[in-house]
């Protein structure tokens, strides 16, 4: 039988916190470790498959009508198998939780850089060769590519117009009325999208690298016309995701096609110009921000209005305003989100949609408000934490906005801050300090976990979830030793693969607390069994240490499972709390950087990110998490950024040399602070998302500390340092 | 073309063609697929490999080219069961997420100290004709070849440190 | 990358002859694989020197020092030589690229290393110096990296080497030996070309030319400088780079020379600034009239405007801390 729960309202047993184990929230290191850090761990390319065939994905480097695929020059070259291109390939992969076939056929090329074929050889050498010699006949089509020379679409589900803010803003005493921008972002996840397609009879196995595998089954067999049943996803290990990994993708299609047509398997991993070109980019936006305060910096009103782009007949759009609804107060309000269709490369979800942009931008503007105001920015944010949600009128479940805040001042030494701008040097160098806060919503999905707990005291956790780097093997495993009363290292943790129950899958943040509460009540239904065989009530049940404890009687597993293992199925839904209760992460950042005087250019000296997120699982991966949404922050802030060909919207900078991630030097030596908190309306494990939180917000504290340090407000994202020259002292 | 290589201390022959990447000699021939492509153009660091004790990107160079030489893989320096120091403090550490940059990282690292070792000076280093000590600064640049997108920068370097020290 | 027939030189007379033939000489790698993969560069034929004897760093009879073709970035750069008595050629080495890569990048491939223009590595853009007279497509194009001085209608790429760069300003010669056998050392100043209408003819190296060494002067008592700016911290390509070589008399500049990088299609010197500068007492206001005469005929295009002024703010702080003036002096 399965425990079930739907979240339709808090659960606030708490039950992890009374289980005798004690190892839930350790840092405990991760036991895929000795497989990753050998060169052992398989991610989707690196599965030995007989006879393999490669593939290399053909571009299209004009928009327009594809008149012909001039295939015989390709497939007179050596080696070549073939060349493919059907109705089934992808103009662009699936978003995330489609669930279906996304936008298919690619006889109408939609952007620069469009897969609209594939060609097939012996070795991957001479099917990259042949690649090269593709030159398709396109009729060129004239397609807009800049978001502003269209009317855009609003987006009625972001659109809040509450009161009057342009009254508010007329009696302001105070009030910021000012255009952000920010430019496109590449997930840019190491592990290119790669695949490995596998036919045996009807049925299709894919390798695939893949974040959300119940989803991305679908997606495959609608995008083949197949039985979901005929197909298998295999995503043991992925590298890196970051959203671009959520929805399936072109070279799984064309990979599936190929391997069909040729009758034998074939291997296609995408070159990384490819994902850079035909991969989900995170939307450039234009953000026009209002605030308007009283004269002690109270908010009256508030704006947030933003232009973001797409590809015609693509739902997502970018949630900008995401947080800017529920963080501060303001009665008079206006928030909006406006679509224009354009003809770049499909945008999607990049770590932390939404927040990701719309964050810095809320907390620059909070910024440019304490100045106005001539308040501390810290006690700005405090001032205006509404009671409940100010539009819905919801409550909010736990917020300890504040306190990270508070408790983020006095590590930081915010106190002593540079509070004049532009007044702080160091021989070249003029040191800047500023804060920004975290919050990202909450949310969770659908999963389900088996657990099966063996009488010589091991255990084994299955579900399709996939760990990304997110720390899924590590704190499932952790979730389960700790209701079961196991040393972690006796539970074995089996994930990414579709034959296994369905999780959550990773996106969103969800993962953890979605498939972590699906594996806890898993969990909770062996203890039943247990309870049972031994006659006893769950309230009477310790496990630890491989024993189980009732009443007076001590034993060993085998001796209480009656059996020589028990099984139990755990399936977690969301329920009403979701909507009775706004539910986010929060926290907040505090950072000094250094501005070259001379050239401009920006270093991140310290940073610290204190964060409220729920139960944090293990303390280890959680602020790994964070570690790399504040450098993410960094890269948001300094370096990162799309450009695309005003002429055709082709990203100029389609590799990793032009395309800055940010570089160990880039980063410094970052601290991360959780405080002890729990969401008993989130989950029954009271944890809450991290995998973005510790990114949402944070290129605000990098930016509003250049602005310290300089006293020029640069309000383009990225701040690269030819955009702070004019302001610098000569 | 056949080319001997003498990887992780066994010698292997490659007969394939000549454009064959070192990197693709040992993820598709030799089925080593520990060392990882990220990029294929030497933007990354995932390929990082070492010949002749050296550290290179193995995606940009020829596996023709290196006929008798020494190649040190992420599998040559250590086995799950049997971690290397570098391996193992960056598993205690946490100097990784996704794991795909990771072998890559620590053949630079294991590497990177030998260069300290022999005094090599880097762009952050003061005096140039000293000594350089490995502070925190000159560890995250002398591993700024290698990208790591999960960015574990800061734990990377805590790893390093302790192996070296 | 198409196929090739791939020859190992045991002599630089095999490498030379080869080149001669149609070969095209493959040292680290490091820059023409990465365009090979591309078919950016698409050669029949490879003629590998890695085996050649060039790898040594010699003391010349000048005082001078002699750096085989091959020796490697990273071995340049830590010699205890070049560290003493050239500063600015380690920093700017150790300025370029990665770990991994100055490994395996060689002194004579550094040199001849092709631009980044974005649209130079996409083969399906027009480009007059990967396939002449097909166009620019960087003109009226995203044009941050490119150049402000020397360009022209056909090309306005920038070379991306920093040693390059100090090479320039510590006038070395770059020494050829051809496919007949003779020696010639041409100095780095003569070695690049400006893009005219042939930017794909990049230096005065021809056919059957195999670089085996570059030649340093005897050192100079100097200051010297390499300063690299640059979008992130580390493992990018310079935007500008200048490097200094300075020495002072009694209060004055003796002598000077200037390079600079990511401004030209070659590493730029303009021997008028240095004449501008020398025999003057060092001031703030000297550097910045300096500046202005290097750059009196910049031209941006657009987005990178930004270089010019970066240049001049660059360029005297990398002057007045070479003269050892206070900041504000
Ligand atoms: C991601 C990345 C970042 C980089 N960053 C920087 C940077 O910041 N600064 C910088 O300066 N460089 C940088 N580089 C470039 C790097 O320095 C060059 O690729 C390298 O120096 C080229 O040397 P090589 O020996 O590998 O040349 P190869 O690739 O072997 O050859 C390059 C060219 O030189 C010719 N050649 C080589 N040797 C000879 C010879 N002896 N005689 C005649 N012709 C010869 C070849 O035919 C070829 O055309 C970067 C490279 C990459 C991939
Ligand atoms: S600038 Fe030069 S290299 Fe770039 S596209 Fe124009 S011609 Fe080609
Ligand atoms: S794969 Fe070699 S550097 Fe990226
Ligand atoms: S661990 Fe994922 S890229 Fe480094």
């Amino acid at each position: 039988m399965t425990k079930t729960l739907t979240m339709d309202k808090p659960d606030d047993r708490r039950r992890l916190d009374h289980m005798a184990q004690a190892v839930i929230g350790k840092p405990l290191d991760r036991p895929d470790g000795p497989l990753k850090v050998s060169g052992t761990a398989p991610y989707a390319a690196e599965y030995e498959i007989e006879n393999c065939a490669h593939g290399v994905l053909l571009r299209a480097a004009t928009m327009g009508t594809v008149k012909s695929l001039n295939r015989a020059k390709i497939e007179a070259l050596p080696g070549v198998l073939g060349v493919f291109s059907s109705d089934e390939f992808l103009r662009n992969p699936a978003q995330g939780m489609a669930g279906e076939a996304p936008v298919q056929g690619v006889g109408e090329v939609a952007y620069v850089g469009e897969v609209i074929g594939l060609v097939v050889a012996e070795t991957f050498e001479q099917a990259r060769h042949a690649s090269y010699a593709f030159a398709p006949e396109i009729e060129p089509a004239g397609h807009i590519v800049d978001p502003e020379a269209v009317e855009p679409e609003p987006q009625d589900s972001e659109a809040v117009d509450q009161g009057d803010l342009a009254g508010a803003m007329r009696d302001a005493s105070h009030s910021v009325d000012v255009v952000y921008r920010t430019e496109g972002h590449a997930a840019a996840a190491m592990e290119p999208h790669a695949s490995i397609a596998v036919w045996d009879g009807p049925k299709l196995t894919l390798y695939g690298a893949y974040q959300m595998l119940k989803f991305n089954r679908k997606e495959l067999a609608d995008s083949l016309g197949l039985d979901e049943a005929d197909v298998r996803i295999v995503s043991r290990y992925v590298g890196g995701g970051f959203g671009s990994k959520l929805g399936i993708s072109q070279e799984g299609i064309a990979a599936a096609v190929a391997a069909r047509g040729l009758g034998r398997p074939v291997s296609v991993v995408m070159t990384r110009q490819q994902v850079f070109e035909s991969i989900m980019r995170r939307t450039e936006t234009k953000q026009h921000m209002r605030l308007a305060a009283d004269a002690e910096g109270r908010l009256t009103g508030l704006g947030h209005e933003s232009l973001i782009s797409n590809l015609p007949d693509e739902e997502f759009a970018e949630p900008v305003p995401q947080s800017t609804h529920f963080l501060y107060g303001g009665e008079n309000r206006k928030i909006s989100l406006n679509v224009a269709r354009i003809h770049r490369p499909a945008a999607g979800s990049v770590r932390a949609p939404g927040e990701a942009v719309g964050m810095p931008v809320l907390e620059n503007a909070m910024d440019e408000l304490a100045h106005a105001v001539g308040i501390d920015p810290v006690e700005l944010r405090k001032k205006n934490l509404p009671e409940c949600h100010p539009e819905t009128g919801i409550p909010f479940g736990t917020r300890k906005y504040a306190e990270c805040m508070d408790e983020g001042a006095k590590r930081f030494g915010w106190a002593d801050r540079n509070r004049v701008p532009g007044g702080l040097r160091e021989g070249e160098w003029l040191i800047g300090h500023g804060m920004a806060g975290a919050s990202r919503v909450n949310m969770t999905e659908t999963a389900k976990a088996r657990v099966t707990l063996s009488a010589n005291g091991t255990a084994t956790v299955e579900t399709d979830m996939t760990d990304i780097g997110t720390g899924s093997y590590t704190v499932l495993g952790q979730v389960a030793a700790e209701m079961l009363g196991l040393d972690p290292a006796k539970v074995e943790v089996k994930l990414g693969d579709t034959d296994l129950p369905p999780g959550s899958g990773s996106g969103g943040s969800i993962g953890a607390s979605s498939c972590g509460s699906a594996v806890f009540l898993a969990c909770e239904d062996v203890r039943t069994q247990i309870c049972e065989a031994l006659g006893c009530e769950e309230a009477d049940l310790t496990l630890k240490d491989g024993e189980a404890v009732t009443g007076n009687r001590r034993m060993s597993l085998a001796d209480a499972l009656g059996a020589d293992e028990l099984t139990g199925e755990g399936e977690f839904n969301p329920g009403e709390t979701s909507e009775d209760y706004a539910q986010a992460g929060y926290g907040a950042y505090f950072c000094e950087v250094a501005v070259n005087s001379v050239t401009g250019e920006t270093r991140v000296r310290r940073m610290l990110g204190v964060y409220a997120a729920g139960r944090i699982l293990n303390e280890k991966t959680a602020r790994s998490q964070c570690l790399g949404g504040m450098t993410w922050g960094i890269g948001t802030a300094l370096t990162e950024e799309l450009v695309h060909d005003e002429r055709n919207g082709k990203i100029v900078n389609r590799d990793l040399a032009e395309y800055h991630v940010p570089v160990n030097l880039d980063v410094p030596q970052l601290n991360v602070v959780f405080l002890e908190e729990r969401e008993d309306a989130a989950c029954p494990i009271q944890s809450k998302g991290i995998g973005e939180l510790g990114f949402c917000g944070a290129a605000g504290a990098i930016t509003n500390a250049i602005y310290n340090a300089t006293g020029v407000r640069v309000r383009d994202y990225p701040v690269t340092l030819d955009k702070l020259l004019a302001g610098l002292p000569d | 073309m056949k080319t001997t290589l003498k990887v992780n201390g066994e010698e292997r022959e490659l007969e394939a063609d000549s454009r064959v990447s070192l990197l693709d000699a040992l993820r598709n021939h030799f089925r080593l697929t520990g060392s990882k492509k990220g990029c294929d153009h030497g933007q990354c660091g995932a390929c990082t490999v070492m010949v002749n004790g050296r550290r290179i990107n193995s995606c940009l160079t020829l596996a023709c080219m290196h006929d008798g030489d020494e190649i040190t893989t992420i599998e040559g320096l250590g086995t799950p069961g049997s971690l290397s120091p570098m391996q193992d403090a960056f598993v205690r550490h946490d100097g990784y997420q996704c794991g795909y940059c990771t072998p890559g990282q620590i053949c630079s690292a294991t590497a990177m100290l030998e260069e300290a070792k022999a005094g090599w000076p880097s762009v952050v280093t003061e005096d140039l004709e000293s000594r350089p000590d490995l502070t925190d600064e000159e560890i995250s640049e002398r591993m700024s070849g290698n990208l790591c997108r999960c960015a574990a920068y800061p734990n990377i370097v805590d790893a390093i440190r302790e192996v070296a020290e | 990358m198409r196929p090739f027939d791939y020859a190992r030189a045991e002599a630089v007379s095999d490498a030379a002859k080869g080149s001669a033939a149609g070969a095209t000489i493959i040292a680290g790698g490091t820059n023409l694989l990465d365009l090979m993969k591309l078919e950016v560069m698409a050669p029949e034929r490879l003629v590998d020197i890695n085996r050649l004897p060039l790898g040594e760093i010699e003391e010349t009879e000048e005082g001078g020092l002699k750096i085989g073709a091959l020796v490697p970035n990273a071995d340049l750069a830590a010699d205890q030589r070049v560290r003493r008595d050239y500063p600015v050629l380690s920093r700017a080495l150790l300025a370029g690229a990665s770990g991994q890569l100055r490994n395996k990048a060689t002194t004579g491939g550094n040199l001849c290393q092709r631009t980044r223009c974005y649209y130079f590595y996409d083969t399906s853009e027009p480009c007059n110096k990967r396939e002449p007279g097909s166009g620019c497509r960087a003109i009226g194009g995203f044009n941050r990296i490119h150049a402000i001085l020397g360009a022209s209608d056909a090309c306005i790429a920038t070379h991306p080497s920093d040693m390059a760069v100090a090479m320039r300003a510590l006038k070395a010669d770059v020494e050829i030996e051809s496919a007949d056998g003779s020696r010639r050392t041409v100095p780095v100043d003569d070695f690049y070309r400006l893009p005219h209408d042939t930017p794909h003819i990049e230096t005065e190296l021809e056919a059957g030319d195999v670089i085996t060494a570059v030649i340093l002067p005897a050192p100079v008592t100097s200051e010297q400088r390499y300063r690299k700016v640059r979008d992130r911290a580390s493992y990018a390509f310079a935007l500008v780079s200048v490097a200094a070589v300075v020495s002072l008399e009694e209060g004055r500049i003796a002598d000077v020379t200037l390079a600079f990088g990511g401004l030209a299609h070659c590493p730029w010197r303009d021997e008028a600034v240095e004449a501008r500068l020398k025999g003057q007492a060092p001031s703030r206001a000297l550097f910045a009239e300096a500046a202005d005469l290097l750059l009196k005929d910049a031209t941006g295009q657009g987005h990178n405007d930004f270089k010019i002024p970066l240049t001049k703010r660059t360029m005297i702080a990398v002057l007045a801390d070479a003269c050892g003036l206070e900041t504000g002096e």
